[in-house]
Formats: C-alpha cells, sequence, structure tokens
C-alpha cells in the first residue's frame, strides 16, 4: 500500500530534533529539578519509535545500525558498573562523588558520577523501548 | 567495608548483561554462567563463616545510615538461604547445558537464568521491605520470560495467566507497603519491628500484616496455590527445576522473616491464620497428588505439600519449630529439584507424562532409578536422608506448642508423599520395559552429572547434619530474638 | 483534600477491576496500568499531602515535603512500565499463534 506521507516526513524532520533536545535537557537537569535518565531515555527512546513509525524498520536500521538489545544490556552495565565501581574505592557500594572542574570553553562545571549512572539509566530506557517496539511491529 | 554483602546480588547481574553481547557463542555462555555460579556459591560459603565470628553483616548503600538508606543484611538465615539456592541454581545450569536446546541458549537463557538468582539472592538479602518488592520484581520478571521461552501454545497461555496473577500479587503488595508506610513511617524492616515493638501491635499493622500474608502466600503457593500446578508444568525441565526449587521458597522466606521479626506481637491472630493455611494447604496438595495421574501433576502437588509443611514449622513459631523450618527449607529446595529433573528426564526419555504409560525405566537406566528412590526417601523424611531432621524438629516444634492437629496433618502427609511418589516408583520403573533395547535414549552426560551432585547433597544435608547444625541454631536464634537483628542493624544508627 | 485523592483511587481500582475482568486481552493489560496507577495514587496519599519545597538542602528553607513516596511510586513505575511491555509482547505473541484476542477461547488441552 502506497501512502502520501509528505507531510508527515517532513514535519518528523524537523519534530524529532525538538524531541531529542528536550530529552537531552530532561537528561541533565536530572540532578536537582524534575528530570533524569529514566524520563529522559522515555524522550529519547520515543523519538526513535517516531522515526521507525514515519520511515520504515529497514531505512532506519541502515542509518542507525545499532542493536537496541545491546545498548539495554550496555545501559545496564555502565548502571552496575558505577555501582560496583565504588567497592574499588572502599566505600559503600552505590557511592556516589562529585566536585568542580574546570573545563576550557566551558567553565567551570559540576560534575557527578550520578550522570554516568543517570546515562546507564537512560541506555537502558532507551534501548528497552525500541527494542518493545519492534518485536511488536516487525511482521505486518 | 561490608561491601561482599552485594556481590550475590551484583555479579550475577553484570555477568548476564555481557552474556548478552555473547549471543552467538553458546560454549563460552555457558562456561561464564557457570563460573560465576560457582564465585557466587564461593562468596556465600565465605559470608557464612564471617557471619558466625562477626555477627550479623550490613551495607548500607551509598554509606545512608538506616533507617534512611536502603541496606542489604546478611545473618545466618539469609545466607544459608543464598548458599543453597545458589548451589541448587547452578546443579541445575548443569543440567542444562545438555538438554535445553539451542533454541533456549541463543534466546537468552543464562542471562534470564542469572537475572532470576540475583532476584533471588537480593530477596534473601535486603534489609529493607520496598527493596525487597523491587528485588521479586527482578526474580519475576526473569521468570515470565523464561516461562514464555519457546513459545508454544500452552506455555503462552500459562504464562499469561502467570503474568497477571503475578501483577495483581504485586499490587496488593504495593497496597500493603503503601499502608505500613502511611502508618509506621518507615520501610527499613528493622525499624519496623522496633516501631512495632514500641507501639504495639494495633488492629491496623494486623490487618496490614494480614495484607503481607496474602501476597507472600500467593508466592510461596500457601493455600492461595491455583496457579502453580498450571505454570509449573509448562517450561523446560531445566526452568520447571528452578522454578519449584526457588521461587515459592523465596515466598516461604518473606513469610519467616515478615512474621518473626516485623508482625510477631498479635500471634493469636497471624500465627493461628498461617496455622490454619499450612494445615489446609497440606490437606489441598495431598489432595492433588493422589489424584494425579500425570507425574507433573504429582510432582508439582508435591511441591505446595512441602510448602504447607515448612509453614507449619513457622505456625508453631518455637526455636525448635523455626530450626526445622529452616533445616526443610534448606532440604526441600534440593530435594524438589532432583524430583523435577528426574520427572522431567522421565519424561524425556519415555516421551509420555501419564504414569501408567512408563515402564520398566530401571532395566536401562539402573542408577537413575535408585536416585529417584533416594529422593523418594528423602522426601518422606527416612533417615539418614536430608528429610529427617527437619521434620523432627517440626514435630517436635508442634508438640512444645501442643498444636497436635498440624502434627497429625504434618505426618500424615509423609505417608501421602509416599503413595503418591512410590506409585511413579513402581509402575514406571518396575514392570516390562515398553522401549526396546534399539530405541532406548541414553541419559546425557551432563544431566547424570547434576543427579549425581544432587544426590550427593541430599546425602550430605542427611549425614552431615551436625556440621550445619551451628548454622542453623544461630539462625533459628536470630529469628526467635529480633532484638539481635534490630541491634545490629540500627545500633549506630539511632 | 486526602479523601478526593482516596475517592478517586476507589474509582481507578473499579475502573481497573471491570477491565481486567474482561476478555479482550488488551482491555485486560490496560486494566493492570489503571491498577498500577490507582495505588501509585495512594502511595502518594498515605505519605501525605502537603504543600512544601522539594527537601534539598540550601535549596529553599522548608518546610519540605517528604520525598520518599515519590521515590517509592518512581520505582513502581518503571517496574509497571517493564511489566505492562512484557504483557504487551506476550499478547502480542499469543494473537499471532491463536488467532484471537479473547482470553475465553484460550481453554482446554492442546490434544482435546
Amino acid at each position: 500500500m502506497k501512502v502520501n506521507d509528505v507531510i508527515l516526513r517532513t514535519i518528523v524532520k524537523g519534530v524529532v530534533l525538538i524531541i531529542l533536545t528536550l530529552g537531552v535537557y530532561l537528561f541533565f537537569s536530572g540532578h536537582n529539578a524534575p528530570g533524569g535518565g529514566f524520563i529522559g531515555g522515555l524522550v529519547l527512546g520515543s523519538a526513535i519509535v517516531l522515526l521507525y513509525i514515519t520511515y520504515d524498520i529497514e531505512t532506519i536500521q541502515r542509518k542507525m545500525p545499532f542493536d537496541f538489545k545491546k545498548v539495554a544490556a550496555l545501559g545496564v552495565l555502565l548502571t552496575t558498573g558505577t555501582a560496583i565501581g565504588s567497592l574499588y574505592f572502599n566505600v559503600p557500594f552505590l557511592s556516589q562523588t562529585d566536585g568542580y572542574f574546570q573545563i576550557p570553553i566551558l567553565g567551570e562545571k559540576h560534575l557527578t558520577t550520578v550522570t554516568i549512572f543517570e546515562a546507564g539509566v537512560a541506555l537502558t530506557v532507551i534501548g528497552t523501548l525500541v527494542t518493545i517496539i519492534l518485536s511488536i511491529s516487525e511482521d505486518d | 567495608m561490608n561491601n561482599i554483602i552485594v556481590l550475590p546480588l551484583i555479579i550475577p547481574i553484570m555477568t548476564a548483561v555481557i552474556l548478552v553481547f555473547l549471543r552467538r557463542d553458546v560454549v563460552l555462555q555457558r562456561i561464564i554462567a557457570l563460573t560465576t555460579m560457582i564465585f557466587v556459591i564461593g562468596i556465600s560459603i565465605l559470608l557464612l563463616q564471617f557471619i558466625q565470628t562477626d555477627g550479623i553483616l550490613k551495607i548500607d548503600f551509598s554509606g545512608w545510615l538506616p533507617p534512611f538508606g536502603i541496606l542489604f543484611v546478611a545473618d545466618s538465615f539469609s545466607i544459608l538461604m543464598v548458599t543453597t539456592s545458589s548451589i541448587v541454581a547452578s546443579i541445575c545450569l548443569i543440567y542444562a547445558f545438555s538438554t535445553i536446546g539451542n533454541r533456549h541458549e541463543d534466546m537468552f537463557f543464562y542471562p534470564l537464568v542469572l537475572f532470576l538468582v540475583a532476584g533471588v539472592n537480593g530477596s534473601f538479602l535486603t534489609g529493607d521491605i520496598f527493596n525487597l518488592f523491587v528485588c521479586f520484581e527482578v526474580m519475576l520478571l526473569a521468570s515470565y520470560v523464561l516461562i514464555a521461552l519457546g513459545g508454544e501454545k500452552i506455555q503462552l497461555r500459562e504464562s499469561l495467566k502467570y503474568v497477571l496473577i503475578n501483577v495483581v500479587t504485586s499490587w496488593i503488595f504495593l497496597i500493603a507497603l503503601a499502608f505500613l508506610y502511611g502508618t509506621l513511617k518507615t520501610l527499613n524492616m528493622a525499624h519496623i519491628a522496633q516501631r512495632v515493638a514500641e507501639v504495639g501491635q494495633d488492629p491496623l499493622i494486623t490487618t496490614v500484616a494480614i495484607l503481607f500474608l496474602i501476597v507472600f502466600s500467593i508466592k510461596a503457593g500457601l493455600l492461595l496455590f491455583f496457579w502453580l500446578p498450571g505454570s509449573y508444568t509448562v517450561p523446560p525441565t531445566a526452568v520447571q527445576a528452578l522454578f519449584a526449587a526457588l521461587l515459592t521458597k523465596v515466598g516461604v522466606y518473606a513469610l519467616i522473616r515478615t512474621f518473626t521479626l516485623m508482625f510477631p506481637l498479635n500471634q493469636e491472630v497471624t500465627h493461628t491464620l498461617i496455622g490454619i493455611m499450612a494445615g489446609l494447604t497440606i490437606i489441598a496438595g495431598c489432595m492433588g497428588a493422589l489424584s494425579g495421574k500425570d507425574v507433573y501433576t504429582i510432582s508439582t502437588y508435591n511441591v505446595i505439600i512441602g510448602v504447607g509443611f515448612i509453614l507449619i514449622g513457622l505456625a508453631v513459631n518455637t526455636e525448635a519449630g523455626i530450626s526445622g523450618a529452616i533445616y526443610y527449607l534448606i532440604h526441600d529446595m534440593v530435594a524438589k529439584a532432583l524430583l523435577f529433573l528426574i520427572i522431567g528426564t522421565m519424561v524425556f526419555l519415555t516421551g509420555e507424562t501419564v504414569v501408567k504409560r512408563m515402564s520398566g525405566l530401571i532395566q536401562y537406566y539402573p542408577l537413575f532409578g535408585w536416585m529417584y528412590f533416594i529422593v523418594l526417601l528423602a522426601l518422606i523424611g527416612v533417615p539418614p536422608f536430608s528429610g529427617f531432621v527437619g521434620k523432627i524438629l517440626i514435630g517436635q516444634g508442634t508438640i512444645e506448642a501442643g498444636s497436635f492437629v498440624l502434627l497429625a496433618i504434618g505426618f500424615a502427609s509423609s505417608i501421602i508423599v509416599l503413595y503418591s511418589l512410590l506409585r511413579i516408583f513402581l509402575a514406571s520403573f518396575f514392570g516390562e520395559t515398553t522401549v526396546s533395547e534399539e530405541d532406548k535414549k541414553p541419559i546425557p552426560k551432563s544431566a547424570m552429572l547434576s543427579f549425581i551432585l544432587l544426590t550427593l547433597s541430599i546425602i550430605y544435608i542427611g549425614v552431615g547434619a551436625e556440621s550445619l547444625s551451628p548454622y542453623v541454631q544461630d539462625a533459628a536464634r536470630t529469628l526467635m530474638n529480633p532484638s539481635i537483628y534490630i541491634d545490629a542493624i540500627l545500633g549506630e544508627g539511632l | 483534600m486526602e479523601s478526593l485523592m482516596v475517592l478517586l483511587v476507589g474509582v481507578l481500582v473499579s475502573v481497573g477491576t471491570y477491565l481486567i475482568l474482561s476478555r479482550n486481552i488488551i482491555r485486560i493489560i490496560l486494566g493492570t496500568a489503571v491498577l498500577s496507577h490507582a495505588v501509585h495514587l495512594l502511595i502518594l496519599t498515605v505519605g501525605g499531602l502537603k504543600t512544601g519545597d522539594v527537601p534539598l538542602l540550601g535549596h529553599s528553607s522548608g518546610p519540605y515535603t517528604d520525598a520518599l513516596p515519590q521515590a517509592l511510586i518512581l520505582t513502581a513505575i518503571v517496574i509497571s512500565f517493564a511489566t505492562t511491555a512484557f504483557l504487551l509482547v506476550l499478547a502480542y505473541r499469543m494473537y499471532k499463534t491463536n488467532g484471537t484476542d479473547d482470553v475465553s477461547e484460550l481453554r482446554g488441552m492442546p490434544d482435546e
């Protein structure tokens, strides 16, 4: 079936960018405002799902050749890795640390290990979300 | 720093994730999975020794002192459970190597088993009741997928029922947690115990306790076991054995922990209720085991009888009863795993599930047949096998508490277990063989190895009960005196 | 406010129960989702509804709200997300194998 979806495709190109920006914003604002890895990951994942819906699976797979199961696994590995990293420094499991760093161009920034943990969460959510949608929509 | 306590949870999770990347390399997956499990067994045995010298160990995550943070607690009871479940899970893995088939192995079978083990170990180790819920869910999510893996029609149907029942149960769990938080404003188990002891167990708290009783009863298969026979028969044998050995026992563990530590004050209501439920469970389980015509039905109803019997020990709530329950819990995990593996292998060898249509297996597989006989003796409680000590101690507990009805039901159930299992033994192992010499299938070597390992464990638990007894006594002592646990957790916090 | 929330929880529970008892599998899954929302609201309500600031030191001078119920709810949401996702995949597979989304047609043994 051939559907004329020029409008959808054109709008999605712009909208996906906006959604991705929102996702990244939510992800980073999670430190001391509503947001964080889970909700950021959900928004980012929904952008990818939107791409899958608009274009077909093959096209997107060509442009983004990830196995999303592995993305999820990488996320869990990152999360548990940060959690277990505290064992190496002989502090309680899941301990976090933070500090102020001078970064060129950006100036002084507050960096914490929680962000790595949250990045793992975000990757897990993206991976799981897209895997589920793909496994439901694989055949037609 | 007691960071070692989290390893039984975190190591299986990390390995499981690494195995996802090695999806196609089945042999490597097997080696890594088994090595991990052996590592976990080693850690838990080490922890068991530490507890004997240093008392209860705990680790406050991220350094947040209780009751503000979540924590893992290792006392003798939880570590005994972790050790036994890890040993049983590794033996089930060995069985799976030769029987589960390629179709499961590259559909993430090993990662899922490791997630299941992580959830089970987490549930045993956690000292925070909301964390218990989370670990339960990790375990259940892995079990949902393991039941559905393979995707046959009957599997899909049973897994749908299983998932829905567990979703509703988890929902009741959350309601119970909400009310508990609303009344006591804390979720740390030791802190709950302390507050309940301070304000007394008023009717509202008892109601919450009964909500917990309902939740854990569904998970453990205590009285509310209607879902169990269906969903335990559909997955492959190795998964069945894992479920029979681990899943219901986590529910039993949670029941024992909840009602000895957190809600011990209103025993006329809660423990009487547990006693009635345990008695009814045994009676219903016996009826099921007697009426069953196929081996799966008989063995799943035997799981239910086992759960009822263990909880008699909790219902009487004496030191002998509790230590009997712990002994029997350890025995039941090992023996039920062996029973399910053997039953599954019988079905594999003959292609039949109905008892009457199998016969003469012992002519071709003598060792296999006699190992079935050993597990039968162990489940009835014949010395020197594993069930004996547990049965005697639970019996002693009922006599001390004067619950002669429970005593009678419990020991009458042994006869029913004997009858139902002996029926399989006589009908399926003796008599004319139905399979000709050419058609007989060999039992895979790794399956045989797993039977032998489990049989040795059964004999060890029975003969070496003396060497286990310091650990079990310490566990029972801690359970009977919640103040030991509370002091160990809150000693420095409050 | 609390009584209003409790009423809402009650309505959600009855809707969820009604949906879960129907025969269509998609309705059942929606029912579990509604039930989980109900219990999340319940956790929020029993934690105490009050106006206050985020419990971050140095962010404001209080009164602070209790952050724990929200943390519990977030965890519960993540878990129900995973469960619902699994249920959806399961329902889809079941529809593919059996050609029906009516659970009452799944009765009976395969050899009957």
